[in-house]
């Protein structure tokens, strides 16, 4: 299995007037090619802003920006912008924007919306070519092809963000973020999206980063689960271990309150908030909600294997009482 | 854009304004293809020589109507074809007589007479001796004069006929010998006697009996037909106007666009000159132009667009562009590579034309005023007719204390029907664009 997309150490911070806010700090990640990573994390834990780091869509107000972003051994970081702007970004690596029905242009008709990528990238040279390629894609995402004369407000939010996806894979990149892609819309919509990334997925072997604050939504597609907290990756395993044993005593909370089908048991809330990303504590982020909290959290901790997958807790450190 | 139209139509108001509209276009259209631009120009400002045979300050015809067909119109009696009496004075000279009868048909004395002459020769000017008959048959000599080649025998102002009739000429000629405060109709007569003295010396003479009523909208202190400028007019206040709002709002809207969109330095300078020109006083900029380089319309169009530019609209638009672009489509179009000309031009002006466009069409007559106020100001175009050229007229000849009120309330009439109909079409058009306004 190779490694698609590498990265190490990103750091984004972002400028206000109480101070720097740490909105992604220092991730780790791997994304092996035809794979999906579900980045998993509640609101403000900055699973949006780590979206933004790996496509360098930077806001005016950063504060800081470093770290290593490899896609496919090419190091993007040290790319200049216009260089990423034509040869990366929605060529190789795309993005499903957060409110993805809000991301289509008012003033253009979705089949010129969904072209739009093929002619700033120089993909077609005629109007036709670009249609049947348009028709094309819209056809995989489940559009119909008479909505390619329609305006956005014409259609509905699942259609539109049906459309946002075409979109992102009209180049076929070799990677999609799809950030929060199902989250403002009812479930049975979502699950015929869901359904129609699983056929994507297979059809054209793309890899999806895929980020959501649902564990539903993660376990219907995520072959890996990264779970993120207050700017920082705490656990990141496979599926199949993560969903029936996350070992982080956050995913363990998680687990805890969400309701399950096959267990009698009543779901337990997790008292309290994350920490500020002001001024987050020194050691681990989540020592003072942790129920197994002891001394040596109040340093950093080290990244450790446990099962199939990585760690970052004293539990599962040398010298620690892994509890089960 | 159909669907916008047909949306448009369901308003009264703007059915009202596109058929004013419509009407004016039509009136243009008609105005250029009747008249050539240069025609017109040299109609206008040709001077009282080539109005001559029209009455000065006459009212509009439908005046006439209004007054039950009392006001006289303007005869024009010309020469017959072949003189009535041809005889051989001694040495070779030869004696024409011939009469010019017509029938007049009012009670009000025309305000005005005068003979046209052309006179062939080569040396010596024929002598031609005038006479006037009235209906009751009296007789009353006039002048007797040695025209030039082409000549005019302005009777209303021969003084010494004034002196021996005791009155003024055109009263005296036509008032009935019973009631001297009215005209007599019937049947006068111009009687001709022209003496020539060489062998192909000819004379022809055209009275023209001036009325009080002439064309469509009458005529000024210049003799000219005011339908040149009213029809003229039109093409060139809706140029103006059109012109002068496509240039000062959609560069408006451009800059604003391009100002919000790169921000910085860009979005400061633009700002800052924006505020400047905000509180540089237009009019008397123009004014300046028109009195130290040039009063051509075409010229102080330019210098209006100029102002326009950086005009208060660009505070509005940037309001709206710097929501726009902080929009999710935006960022989304950042990601798949839209780049920066594109982005202003294709992603963020779009979105202010529901705002400019009712705008824009309320900006129009504004213009047009502009052009009026800047006519009656002195600052009007020299050579071209307009609206504002003729109420400038008006204004100079002091028309409404001499009542002449054809002379301002036409042209007034005109730039009330065009104000009219630009803001009747902005007004609906306002409301189908902004949807929120169809509850009040």
């Amino acid at each position: 299995m190779t490694t698609l997309l590498r990265v190490e150490g990103l750091r984004l911070y972002f400028r206000t007037a109480a101070g720097p806010v740490r909105a992604v700090d220092g991730i780790d990640l791997e994304v092996a090619r035809g794979r999906t990573v579900a980045v998993l994390g509640e609101s403000g834990c900055g699973k949006t802003s780590l979206a933004r780091a790996v496509l360098r869509l930077l806001p005016r107000n950063v504060a800081h920006y470093s770290g290593r972003v490899w896609l496919d051994g090419q190091d993007l970081i040290d790319l200049p912008e216009d260089r990423f702007r034509r040869e990366v970004r929605w060529v190789r690596l795309s993005i499903v924007p957060q409110a993805a029905m809000n991301a289509l242009n008012p003033v253009l008709r979705i089949g010129d919306q969904v072209a739009e990528p093929l002619w700033l990238h120089g993909r077609v040279r005629s109007a036709a070519e670009a249609r049947a390629q348009v028709e094309d894609a819209l056809r995989r995402v489940g559009v119909p092809a008479d909505y390619v004369d329609r305006y956005p407000f014409e259609l509905s939010g699942g259609m539109r963000q049906r459309v946002a996806i075409a979109m992102a894979l009209i180049l076929r990149p070799d990677l999609v973020v799809l950030d929060e892609p199902t989250s403002a819309l009812d479930v049975l919509t979502q699950a015929n999206l869901l359904n129609v990334l699983k056929t994507l997925r297979h059809e054209l072997g793309t890899s999806f980063l895929l980020i959501t604050h649902d564990l539903a939504t993660a376990s219907e597609l995520a072959d890996d689960i990264a779970l993120m907290y207050a700017g920082q990756i705490v656990e990141f395993a496979p599926a199949r271990q993560f969903l029936p044993h996350p070992q982080h005593p956050y995913a363990r909370a998680l687990r805890a309150a969400v309701v399950s089908l096959r267990e009698d048991r009543t779901p337990q809330p997790l008292p309290g908030q994350p920490p500020s990303l002001l001024r987050p504590p020194p050691g681990c982020r989540f020592a003072d909600r942790c129920a197994f909290r002891f001394d040596r959290c109040s340093t950093p901790p080290p990244r450790v294997r446990a099962g199939e997958g990585e760690v970052s807790c004293w539990l599962f450190a040398e010298g620690g009482s892994r509890v089960d | 854009m159909k669907a916008s139209l047909r949306e448009l139509v369901r308003y009264p108001s703007a059915v009202a304004g596109l058929c004013i509209l419509a009407f004016l276009v039509a009136l243009s259209v008609y105005a250029v293809v009747a008249i050539p631009y240069g025609e017109a120009i040299r109609l206008w400002s040709g001077g009282e020589a080539l109005w001559s045979r029209n009455p000065r300050y006459a009212r509009p015809e439908w005046v006439g109507w209004l007054w039950g067909g009392q006001l006289p119109r303007t005869l024009v009696v010309r020469s017959p074809g072949a003189p009535a009496r041809v005889r051989d004075v001694a040495g070779g000279v030869r004696q024409l007589e011939f009469s010019l009868p017509f029938d007049y048909p009012y009670r009000r004395f025309p305000p005005e007479l005068a003979v046209f002459l052309q006179a062939d020769y080569r040396e010596q000017a024929p002598q031609v001796e005038f006479g006037w008959r009235r209906p009751d048959g009296s007789q009353v000599p006039l002048a007797n004069l040695s025209p030039r080649r082409r000549d005019v025998y302005r009777i209303s102002a021969d003084g010494d006929l004034r002196r021996a009739l005791g009155g003024a000429p055109e009263v005296v000629l036509f008032s009935r010998p019973d009631r001297p405060g009215e005209a007599a109709p019937g049947r006068y007569t111009l009687e001709v006697r022209a003496y020539l003295f060489e062998p192909s010396s000819a004379v022809q003479v055209e009275l023209v009996v001036y009325g009080e009523v002439h064309g469509l909208a009458g005529t000024d202190h210049l003799r000219r037909d005011l339908t040149l400028p009213l029809l003229w007019g039109t093409p060139i206040a809706l140029a103006f106007g059109l012109l002068a709002a496509v240039g000062s709002s959609l560069s408006t809207l451009l800059i604003a666009a391009v100002g919000a969109w790169y921000g910085g330095w860009v979005d400061g300078l633009i700002q800052r000159i924006t505020e400047v020109n905000l509180i540089l006083p237009a009019l008397p900029i123009l004014i300046l132009i028109g009195t130290l380089y040039s009063r051509s319309l075409w010229v102080i169009l330019g210098a209006v667009v100029l102002l326009g530019i950086f005009g208060g609209g660009i505070k509005t638009y940037r309001a709206l562009f710097l929501q726009v672009r902080e929009s999710p489509y935006v960022e989304a179009a950042r990601a798949y590579g839209v780049g920066n000309l594109r982005m202003v031009v294709v992603y963020l002006v779009p979105r202010a034309i529901p705002v400019l466009l009712p705008q824009f069409v309320t900006l129009i007559p504004g213009f047009v005023f502009l052009e009026a106020t800047l006519a009656l100001l002195g600052l009007g175009d020299p050579v071209l007719p307009t609206w504002g050229k003729v109420i400038e007229d008006a204004y100079r000849a002091g028309a409404l204390y001499v009542g002449h009120a054809y002379w301002v309330l036409q042209p007034a009439a005109m730039l009330v029907l065009s104000g009219l109909a630009f803001t009747l079409l902005g007004f609906s058009l306002d409301r189908v664009f902004n949807p929120r306004l169809r509850e009040l």
